[in-house]
């Protein structure tokens, strides 16, 4: 397979000015990332300061109601409150390892912006958050978040003023600052070696997962169930799995509203087609002239007209399928989790668990299913409290 | 094998003891009717090479002026139909060599092929795609050699002597070197006299190319010129010519000022 690429899917479309960055970045992670030092000082920032193993827990009421066993790997429970410091941990070792200063990221909904500050600021690093100038307005506590932990927050003005635009903006300001500055990539998209080295440091979700139903179902489970944006948290909690071919790996996009003619997020399941943008080649919500799309969801952090380009290879090869929920589908599924379990799911992990509420009757009845939730949903309060005022 | 167009018109301009001018333009900017006198224009006043920008929404290689440019131009209905459709309807009429600069990803939905038989018949010799770099260009130059249509490189301040070295061994029409390490439209800081950054990157890059090499990102005003006479073989202007269409100014006359 060419290096960077994921069967057809991948590479590294990016100007010739972030070539030399890139190719560091890849020798860097080729050379430090397996080494025994950076290996254990990541585990132990894991273990002391995100808080991980995260739990697996089963639910027995959902599961007695849906009449399969229904397993959640807590993210929501490592520190930041989502599984988005996986991520910014390693990154963040990785900068100091390279003798970089300062990390600069992009952030969407605002948690990859927050799990970027905090760990800047554990590891004494400057920090730059690069946002949408909608999504400044949209999401102001996680603004106010980012801030406390010292990082500075630029808003983006430019195109449609969100994640795909706050991305491009980030990716101009590595050109020019990419002598002291490490782009901490949020997902696991963009040019290579984004998509491989995000796997790598968000796989620990499905190491642990898979140790803890052989220990505690005895067992692998029948499906494992992610919600997919750009796809972080559904390749980590895939990766592991993969090899276990009895294992039915479900990748779960936000389809919006469903209205005909609204925007969606769910390039593999609903209106893709093949495309390059964000450095990769990959599945896109995109016109037939080849300009990019505006998406849309109710959870923000699924609000991407990309994924990242080993699901779009998951997707073709069949080894993952992936399906799509609407907003509404989501939004039960908070309120059902949070009555029913005493857990409140972020919105974009309630895509995934919504799938399985739907889907658990056209299940063999007693199958495992572990859902990786992503996040806690205290950040979708508002969303959540409208939409149900709206019911009421 | 002749010699390509776009490196005869730079090295035509050289032979009159000046340095070639390359003009840059998003389609349909100001707008639809009127890019198409500006182009007149800039060919009558004496171009050497003229670009034309594709507009796509994600230009992440441009600065705010340029990209702002390509959006309008996008709402305005812009896409790669009209432009070679409009191309084609003017083919024969320009002196200067024309390239057609952009993204990948329209020209892919295009069609490779498509394209690069749409762009040869439409009378363009060379293409600039912004994010192709080289490990990405086969598949591309596979597509565009059959018809003769030029994939120019693309290099500049941190591109290391070995990378150099890659887009050289193929470079064919110019070589395109980009001053400051930023987007379009950035200030390049040689206001007054050239850094010795750049010299030393340009330097680089006249010994590593056959072909000419043409400076562009940050040129502002004429007297910039001076100081690249004997270290470059032409100069691309984007957003001074937008700033200038924008603050009431024709193409002619911007010509004139710089020529």
């Amino acid at each position: 397979m060419k290096k960077g690429y994921f069967g057809a899917f991948g590479g590294q479309f990016v100007p010739e000015l972030l070539m030399p960055p890139l190719l560091e970045l890849e020798e860097a992670m080729e050379r430090i990332l397996p080494s025994k030092e950076f290996q254990d000082e990541l585990a132990s920032e894991l273990r002391h300061f995100v808080g991980r193993p995260t739990a697996l827990t089963f639910c027995p009421n959902l599961s007695r109601d849906l009449g399969v066993k229904l397993w959640l790997k807590r993210e929501d429970l490592a520190h930041g409150g989502a599984h988005k410091v996986n991520n910014t941990i390693g990154q963040a070792l990785l900068t100091k390892k390279l003798g970089k200063t300062k990390l600069l990221a992009e952030t969407g909904a605002g948690q990859h912006g927050v799990a970027t500050a905090l760990a800047a600021a554990r590891f004494g690093l400057q920090c730059v958050i690069y946002m949408g100038a909608l999504d400044v307005e949209r999401q102001s506590l996680n603004v106010r978040r980012m801030k406390l932990f010292g990082a500075e927050v630029v808003p983006v003005e430019s195109g449609t003023k969100t994640l795909k635009d706050a991305i491009n903006a980030a990716l101009r300001a590595w050109i020019a600052e990419q002598e002291t500055t490490h782009y901490c990539f949020g997902t696991a998209a963009g040019p290579h070696p984004f998509p491989l080295l995000v796997r790598e440091l968000q796989a620990v979700i499905s190491r642990e997962a898979r140790i803890q139903m052989l220990d505690q179902a005895g067992k692998l489970p029948d499906y494992v169930v992610a919600c997919v944006g750009g796809g972080s948290n559904a390749i980590g909690a895939f990766h592991e799995f993969v090899p276990d071919a009895s294992v039915k790996l479900i990748g779960v996009e936000a389809a919006g509203s469903g209205k005909p003619g609204d925007w969606h997020s769910a390039p593999l399941s609903l209106a893709g087609s093949p495309g390059v943008l964000h450095g990769m080649h990959t599945q896109l919500i995109q016109t037939p002239e080849g300009q990019i799309l505006p998406s849309h969801s109710i959870a923000p952090g699924l609000d991407y007209p990309g994924v990242g380009p080993e699901h779009a290879a998951y997707q073709a090869s069949g080894r993952a399928q992936y399906v799509s929920v609407t907003d509404d589908v989501a939004l039960d599924a908070f309120v059902t989790l949070s009555r029913n379990e005493g857990i409140m799911p972020a919105l974009e992990s309630s895509h995934a668990l919504g799938w399985v509420l739907k889907n658990a009757k056209d299940m063999q009845p007693g199958s495992d299913v572990v859902v990786c939730l992503s996040g806690r949903g205290d950040k979708d309060l508002d969303i959540v409290n409208d939409y149900l005022a709206g019911k009421a | 094998m002749s010699t390509n167009i776009l490196t005869k018109r730079i090295s035509d301009a050289r032979a009159k003891g000046r340095l070639g001018l390359i003009p840059f333009l998003p389609a349909g900017y100001p707008d639809k009717a009127r890019f198409w006198a500006e182009i007149d224009q800039l060919d009558e006043a004496g171009a050497d090479i003229i670009e034309i920008g594709m507009p796509f929404s994600d230009p992440v290689a441009d600065g705010p002026v340029v990209e702002h440019a390509s959006l309008k131009c996008l709402d305005a209905g812009v896409n790669l139909a009209w432009i070679l459709g409009e191309l084609a309807s003017r083919k024969g009429r320009y002196k200067a060599g024309l390239v057609l600069m952009g993204y990948l990803n329209p020209v892919l939905q295009y069609g490779l092929d498509r394209f690069a038989r749409d762009a040869s018949s439409a009378g363009v010799h060379g293409i600039i795609l912004a994010d192709v770099p080289f490990e990405e260009s086969g598949p591309i130059r596979t597509a565009f050699d059959p018809q003769g249509l030029v994939l120019i490189p693309l290099v500049g301040l941190n591109t290391t002597p070995v990378r150099m070295d890659l887009y050289a061994k193929d470079g064919r029409g110019f070589a395109y070197f980009v001053s400051v390490l930023g987007t379009t439209g950035v200030q390049s800081g040689f206001d007054t006299g050239l850094p010795a950054t750049i010299r030393a990157g340009l330097a680089q890059a006249k010994a590593a190319f056959s072909i000419p090499v043409a400076l562009g990102f940050g040129l502002k005003h004429p007297d910039q010129l001076k100081a690249l006479d004997g270290l470059v073989d032409a100069a691309v202007f984007g957003s001074a010519l937008i700033r200038h269409i924008d603050a009431g100014g024709d193409s002619k006359g911007f010509m004139q000022v710089w020529k």
